[in-house]
Formats: C-alpha cells, structure tokens, sequence
C-alpha cells in the first residue's frame, strides 16, 4: 500500500504542476489540432468519401503518437530541473516507483489529449469515432507507448541532445504499439468484428504488459549512475 | 559490587558501529576515477568537515554515501547496515543538501513539502510542514511558487525539505554555494541546531573558515583520497589553513 500511495503521490504532484503552467497540454493540443489540420487538407487533394476512412486511423495516430512525445519529452525533463529527480531517488521507495507514477501521469495526459481530439477528428474526418471498441483500443494503445516512453524518456533525459533523442528511439520500439494500434482502429472503422482485430488487440495488451515488466527490471540501472 | 564491576570491565561493551562507515571506496567515470579508495568513518552524533578543493572528489563521496550513485568498488555502511543491500530503508534516515534544491519550481513550499512528505510516508504532516517552515522562516511565503523565490530561500526551504523527515545522518555539499549573508547566517542556524541535536553530519566544503565552525572532527579529501584527518580540538584557523596548503600541495 506505501508503494501504491507513492506512485499516486508522483501522479498527485505532476496533476498539481501541469494545472499550474499548463505548458505540456497546451504543446500537446495544439501539435494534435494542426496534424489533424494538416492531414485533413492534404488527404483532401488525393482522396475522397469512403477512402479517408482508409487514411484516418493512421492520421489518428500519427497525432497521438506525436503528441504523446512532446508529453514524454517533458516528463523526465521536469525531474531533471532542479534535481528534482535526485530528490526522488533519496525517498525510501523502490525507484520503481518513481517508473510507474511518471507512466501513469504521462497515460493521464494522454488520454486527456485523446478525448479532446477525438471529436475534432470526427468533425475534420467525418468519420465516427465514438466506438467502445475504439476507446479500448486508443486506451491499451496509449498505455503501451507511454509504458515504453517513460523508460526511455528517463534515459534520454539524461543526455544533452533529448528533445531529439527520445523520437528517434521511441518511434522504432513503439513501432509495434503503433502499427496494432492503426491496424486494430482501420478494423473496427471498416465494421471488422471483436474475433476479427483480436490479434491486433492481444499484441497491444501484450506491450502493455511487457514494457511495464521489462522497466521494471531496468529502471533503476537507468536513473542511477 | 566490586564483582560486578570487574565483570563489566572485563566485558566491556561492544562499541556502537560507526553510523557512517566507508572502506576502500572508488568510483570512476569511464576513464576518470573520482574516487580512489577512500576509507572514513564517522561515529553516531559526530559533525565531519571534509574539505578539499575543487575536483577532489567530495560531491561524489557525498552521492555515493546518499545512495544517488552506485560505487565502482568499496563499501558503505549507514547504521551497521549495508547500503548496497539495504538503501531503500536506509535512505529514510538520510537527509541531503546540495547544489541542487531537489524542489519542484512550479510547486509552492507546502506542496513540495506535502509532496515529500508523502514519499517517506510521514504521519502527522501539516505540523512537520508548519514546524519545518517556521524553522527556516518561509511560513509567510508557504503559498508562492518555488520559482518566485530568491536563491536564498530556494535554499532555506531546501533546507526544510532536507529535515523534514528528521533524518539521523545529515549529508551537507556545499551548502552555502551562492547564499548571501542573510541567507547563509539562516542556514548557519540551522545547521547549528542540526549538530546540537546528536545527529551524524558530513558537510563537504572549500571554505575553512565555515567548515571548522561547528565541526568535531575535519578531514581533507584530495586527488580522490582522504590525504589528512584530525580532531577539531586544537585546530584554530591558522593551523587548518597550514595543513590544507601542506596537504593539498604534497598529496
């Protein structure tokens, strides 16, 4: 239970700091909005009508995707200001603590940059999106990139070239996240049922759990020197 | 009686272990070693100045001690027990201060204090914060972000965050880097209350004249050794000086 109440309190400060400057959601949101922006434009020069449901999901995702970085980018970053992130290493917890209270601020942020965008796709793309199989999908999608995000947002934290660091790590790891997440959306947007994008559902509980198992066993090689 | 007391002599009590204990500490970077054994013990409630200059290796003995870095070979021991097995539950007796406030800028004193509260599961919150920040005076500012703060009370508050779990073994890297006068007076107190309260202190420093203050015992880390160490009595600022310009000449 004292684990559970730290990985909250991390959850608890990151709330209360995020609330305050608002830097991460605003960057969040506004890269989400001119991607879907964008994509909305461009796909309407080369194709129409049905084939956009085509090119929506990996739209979709491309915004998620990205904008889950500029999240991820400021997640260690913070800790790193001031050393803070020493002062969480000195706390009498497992520093895995500290992994799992930064991915789930990171899924929190997400998903509430998610919810926002989702209508917006709706409107730009003309395509429904309010599925409950599709917000299982953007869930486990989301909590697969940031459980693989996190731990490398941690290493890349350390390292003065960051902010370029993390994607150029992240997208290849997080590829398989990325690619179950457009294949299993494509499906239920083409009408596939539960039995027929299972596969792409099993892959991406299958990084859910796998990322959070492996930073658990490596975390604290790479915050420590 | 008589009997008695030649029995206690004969048995006499088996000394209290160190409450800091370091042997044959190294620690290098890649090719560059810090550390190069480094042996030093400090008894429980015993204040240790370790000087040296710039490059000697006392932030990294401090890290090391604090469990932020893991040594390269040697070991520590905090309170008999071993820190390379036991740091989790060690670290809830470690309070440290440096460089770094290791505080949040976009969180106020009380939140950052709440915050840390939290991570080592304290009872009785509010009167630790209250009591906390009314030992560095920053009550009245409790309420403004961290970021509007001088360097000063930056360092004040650190400070408070530092006791706020009221640590037995008080680890100090140059502590007074960038205070000015008021502020450094203001941490001088507190430190004064810190070594008057029996609690193990290690305070690293290049300033004598701050180190030898309060000290029981003072050291002299150079080229990643202890190359001197000797008690307080006795040594005036003169002495130290000599020694400090001997040692760090000759090491």
């Amino acid at each position: 239970m004292s684990y559970l109440r730290k990985i909250l309190a991390i959850v608890w400060k990151d709330i209360v700091a995020e609330l305050r400057t608002k830097e991460m959601f605003s960057a969040m949101f506004v890269f989400s909005i001119l991607v879907i922006v964008i994509f909305n434009f461009a796909f309407d020069l080369r194709v129409s009508g049905e084939r956009v449901r085509a090119v929506a999901p990996g739209a979709l995702w491309v915004a998620f995707a990205f904008s889950g970085i500029l999240g991820l980018n400021r997640a260690f970053v913070m800790e790193k200001d001031r050393g803070c992130l020493e002062g969480l290493l000195l706390a009498p917890v497992d520093h895995t603590a500290i992994y799992f209270g930064k991915m789930l601020s990171t899924i929190l942020f997400m998903l509430i940059v998610e919810a926002f965008m989702l209508p917006v796709f709706t409107a730009f793309f003309g395509v429904n999106l309010f599925d409950l199989r599709l917000l299982l999908i953007v869930v486990l999608g989301t909590v697969g990139f940031a459980a693989v995000g996190t731990i490398l947002s941690a290493m890349t934290a350390q390292t003065r070239a960051r902010e370029v660091l993390l994607p150029i790590l992240l997208l290849p790891v997080a590829a398989p996240v990325l690619i179950a997440a457009v294949k299993a959306t494509a499906g239920v947007l083409d009408g596939l049922t539960m039995a027929e994008i299972a596969r792409w559902l099993q892959l991406l509980v299958a990084f859910a759990v796998i990322f959070p198992a492996a930073a658990f066993m490596t975390f604290d090689f790479v915050v420590k020197e | 009686m008589k009997q008695a007391a030649e029995v206690r002599e004969r048995e006499p009590r088996a000394a209290p272990a160190p409450a800091i204990e370091v042997r044959k500490l190294v620690k290098s970077f890649g090719h560059q070693t810090a550390l190069r054994g480094v042996d030093l013990e400090v008894a429980e409630g015993e204040f240790l100045t370790l000087f040296g200059p710039n490059g000697a290796g006392k932030t990294t003995l401090i890290r090391c001690v604090s469990s932020l870095t893991r040594p390269s070979a040697g070991t520590i021991r905090l309170r008999g027990q071993d820190l390379s097995t036991a740091a989790t539950s060690l670290r809830q007796h470690i309070g440290l201060i440096s460089h770094n406030p290791l505080l949040y800028g976009d969180l106020t004193a009380d939140e950052n204090l709440r915050f840390f509260a939290r991570m080592y599961d304290l009872g009785d919150t509010e009167a630790r914060i209250d009591a906390a920040l009314d030992q560095v005076g920053l009550v009245a500012r409790r309420r403004d972000p961290v970021r509007n703060y001088s360097r000063g009370m930056v360092q004040r508050l650190a400070i408070a965050r530092a006791i706020l779990h009221d640590p037995t073994i008080m680890l100090l890297d140059e502590p007074y880097t960038g205070l000015d006068l008021q502020a450094a007076d203001m941490l001088r107190s507190v430190l004064q209350d810190l070594a008057a309260s029996n609690r193990t202190v290690i305070l690293t420093t290049h300033n004598l004249e701050q180190g030898l203050e309060m000290c029981d015992r003072a050291a002299i880390l150079h080229r990643g050794k202890v190359a001197w160490e000797g008690p307080r009595t006795g040594l005036d600022l003169v002495r130290m000086k000599q020694i400090y310009r001997d040692v760090t000449r000759l090491a």
